[in-house]
């Protein structure tokens, strides 16, 4: 008798274990569902659907900074939006990519990116990576990981290019290239063969290109086109699609056919007699 | 797709597993790290340096969960600042362990972390405090993280009072190399720190320059 082991934080272990320990292994077994029934029963709850399909990453390049995205937003197993956009505006030199919950990722990168704003006016200097950092990082341990947010944090200051992960639970690293989201693995296979420092734009967006498009055929829950954005000194290139990855296809036969593809045999007219009963008329109130 | 959600290491927490080691010598301490962070069984970070500068004289070292280790050591770097202006001198490293201990005291059910606090001050030279859940303990060498349970029966054995800087050194990697090589959640590459009363020195020993022993 065959028993599986699931790992992971999901409240399934522990009726799991009973469950599956009576379960004779035959051709086809519906597992998951007889689980799914028996959990409903024993009082266990589903854990919610979160849609975190993604592939980001960022690399440091020789003048500045290259962050990558796919374009698919997933709801449970379904394409929610095939081409959002999830590089986000932080400040005229800080960009941010977000993977986890689009609200929470829209929403904390706006959040910090207005108080910023307003810090860079206060200060009367042009913002800083580690400030938007040391911002995002303090805001997301403060919510303990309830806010689904892993960010990809890149721009060009006073001090250079930098380039920050940042986790939900508020951890940060700071690294030459970074990936996260569900397509992170595919991506950082990518990275790690190929990445050098000090590489020039053009060789890091294409590595970048390659990254996201690893994540994309090798994920299900990334997709679509991949986005760039390049920040270097003065000069920011957001480039939105860099790669239409995933083209929609053109099909080859047509459902409309002309007028005479059918042939008619007989032709019959019967008029309808129908008498005008009421003609009324109500006048909208357009004031 | 019934069961189907994110991957598991996406939602599981961001944790150092790690092996830790400060130790205390005739003139200062020395502190070493390895450099694994693990999101489940994925490495979110290869490389990353866990022995935080509490103070120019002053460092941590951080195990357990990432986020609750980096928060404490900002939180205390930014208090000691406070703590060495209004003094108006360098601060102790008994006031730098303190501080960490009255977080991770307070908060103890909250986080998740524990901090090793060492470094060299004028009164007191080398000193190692260990922050394990709250208490306060000054000792000769302190052990944390995952990777240290393999290593407890070899820091026993072969720590010795009255080591010179270079001994001290030498046992520290010899302890990260023979840790990471056991516990899965430790490896990557050694960070040492040795600061003593002429200054703090960084160091970085890569993978293939680590000590090997038996079985390599």
């Amino acid at each position: 008798m065959e028993t599986l082991t699931l790992k992971g934080k999901l409240s399934y272990d522990h009726f799991t274990a009973v469950h599956l320990k009576t379960l004779p292994v035959l051709f086809f077994t519906f597992r998951n569902a007889v689980v799914e029934g028996s959990l409903n029963n024993s009082g266990g709850s589903l854990p919610a659907a979160r849609k975190t399909g993604t592939t980001i990453c960022g690399v440091v390049f020789k003048d500045g900074v290259v962050l990558g995205a796919d374009t698919r937003a997933t709801e449970g197993m379904i394409v929610a939006d095939k081409n959002c956009s999830k590089i986000h505006y932080i400040s005229p030199n800080i960009y941010c990519c977000g993977a986890g919950t689009a609200a929470d990722t829209e929403m904390t990168t706006q959040i910090i990116s207005s108080n910023l704003e307003l810090h860079s006016l206060s200060t009367g200097r042009s913002p800083r990576v580690a400030t938007a950092n040391r911002m995002l990082k303090q805001m997301l341990f403060r919510y303990q990981g309830y806010i689904g947010a892993a960010l990809v944090l890149g721009g060009v200051d006073c001090n250079g290019p930098h380039l920050y992960s940042i986790y939900p639970h508020g951890s940060t690293d700071k690294l030459p290239y970074v990936t996260m989201g569900s397509g992170s693995l595919a991506a950082m296979a990518v990275f790690e063969d190929r990445y050098k420092p000090d590489m020039e734009e053009e060789a890091a967006k294409r590595l970048v290109r390659d990254a996201i498009a690893a994540g994309i055929f090798n994920d299900l829950g990334s997709g679509s086109n991949i986005d760039l954005c390049v920040i270097s000194k003065g000069k920011v290139d957001y480039i939105r699609p860099h790669d239409e990855a995933n083209k929609k296809g053109v099909r080859t036969g047509d459902y409309k056919y002309t007028r005479g593809t059918t042939g008619v045999l007989t032709k019959a007219v019967k008029p309808l007699d129908l008498e005008l009963l009421v003609e009324s008329v109500q006048t909208m109130d357009t004031s | 797709m019934l069961g189907e959600t994110e991957p598991e290491w996406l939602s599981e927490e961001v944790k150092t597993g790690t092996t830790i080691i400060a130790i205390e010598f005739n003139a200062g301490v020395v502190l070493g790290s390895d450099s694994r962070v693990s999101a489940g069984a994925s490495v979110v970070n290869r490389v990353m340096n866990k022995l935080s500068p509490l103070h120019d004289k002053i460092y941590c070292a951080l195990s357990g969960s990432a986020a609750d280790a980096q928060t404490i050591a900002e939180i205390v770097n930014y208090q000691l600042d406070v703590h060495s202006t209004e003094i108006g001198e360098d601060p102790q490293v008994r006031s730098a362990a303190t501080l960490v201990r009255n977080i991770s005291y307070k908060y103890k059910e909250e986080l998740s972390a524990h901090l090793i606090v060492a470094g060299w001050d004028r009164r007191d030279g080398g000193q190692v405090f260990a922050t394990l859940n709250g208490l306060l303990t000054r000792q000769p060498f302190a052990i944390g993280g995952s990777g240290s349970s393999y290593v407890y029966g070899f820091v026993d054995a072969e720590y010795r009072r009255g080591m010179s800087k270079e001994e001290c050194q030498q046992f520290v990697v010899n302890t990260l190399s023979l840790a990471m090589n056991r516990d899965g959640s430790s490896g990557g590459v050694a960070y040492i720190v040795t600061i003593d009363e002429q200054g703090t020195e960084e160091k970085v020993i890569l993978g293939n320059d680590l000590p090997t022993f038996v079985d390599q």
